[in-house]
């Protein structure tokens, strides 16, 4: 799975480089995450831009990414959500769960330290 | 129309199986729905039951397989998918709830919301997801 981490003004950005989040590659995420909270990292985004599809193991593995980070007093936002991505956040009423912006400059900005 | 795919009991497969749902959804004629959600859709229900037969169908191998039938006959689109696992009681499944957050779930309550009917039961050639669907 392709996945590329950054540090944006003290964030870290993973961005799933990936049209899929599947069952075959959700786990790779939830791993991916879990590693940058256990490497210190407090405030992460997710950016989804490239993704057109995901199933309910690929909002799994966000959700897995949310808790964790909350148990950590972290937070965890999500950007780029495609429409038809959207629209199963929407299905499931994630979308009330998760903070989620169009892009990732907003995300970023959102949380930036001041 | 009838289309039965076998492929191995891998999730490497999956995004074959969602492409090939996707061109099925193309061709389907239907006036109420928008073609490029249908073909999501089809893509989200086939995605779901084939990774569901994985699951149960118990370790990945090359000589396990799931097979999948559509058929589609005066706007009836029928989807079967086939695992031989042990099964499982799909009326036992809870709607998701949000305050839960659980992050297992979802993947019947998505096929349960955009297919008509869904049912699991054992069949000669083991258990079945048979999901039935009208296009209009």
């Amino acid at each position: 799975m392709k996945l590329e981490t950054q540090t944006h003004s003290g964030q870290v950005v993973i961005a799933v480089k990936e049209e899929r989040l599947d069952a075959h590659n959700s786990s790779e995420l939830k791993d991916r995450i879990l590693r940058v909270l256990e490497e210190g990292g407090r405030r992460l985004v997710v950016d989804l831009a490239d993704v057109k599809f995901i199933d309910s193991s690929g909002l799994g593995a966000l959700l897995s990414g949310y808790k964790n980070a909350s148990q950590r007093s972290g937070s965890f936002i999500l950007s780029g959500l495609q429409p038809r991505v959207r629209s199963m956040f929407e299905l499931t009423r994630l979308n009330r769960v998760f903070e989620i912006y169009p892009r990732l400059q907003e995300a970023i900005s959102s949380h930036s330290v001041t | 129309m009838n289309v039965d795919i076998v492929v191995p009991n891998q999730t490497r497969y999956l995004r074959l199986i969602g492409n090939i749902a996707e061109q099925i959804a193309k061709e389907l004629d239907t006036n109420d729905h928008d073609p490029d959600m249908l073909a999501y859709h089809l893509n989200l229900v086939l995605t779901e039951a084939v990774a569901n037969a994985i699951e149960y169908g118990g370790d990945e191998g090359p000589d396990k397989t799931v097979k999948v039938c559509l058929s589609i006959e005066d706007k009836e689109l029928r989807i079967r998918v086939y695992d031989h696992g042990q099964g499982f009681d799909i009326s036992s499944l809870p709607t998701p709830a949000i305050d839960q957050l659980n992050e297992r779930g979802r993947g019947i309550f998505f096929i349960k919301n955009i297919m008509d009917s869904v049912v699991y039961h054992p069949s000669e050639d083991g258990n079945v997801l048979e999901m039935h669907k009208t296009l209009k």
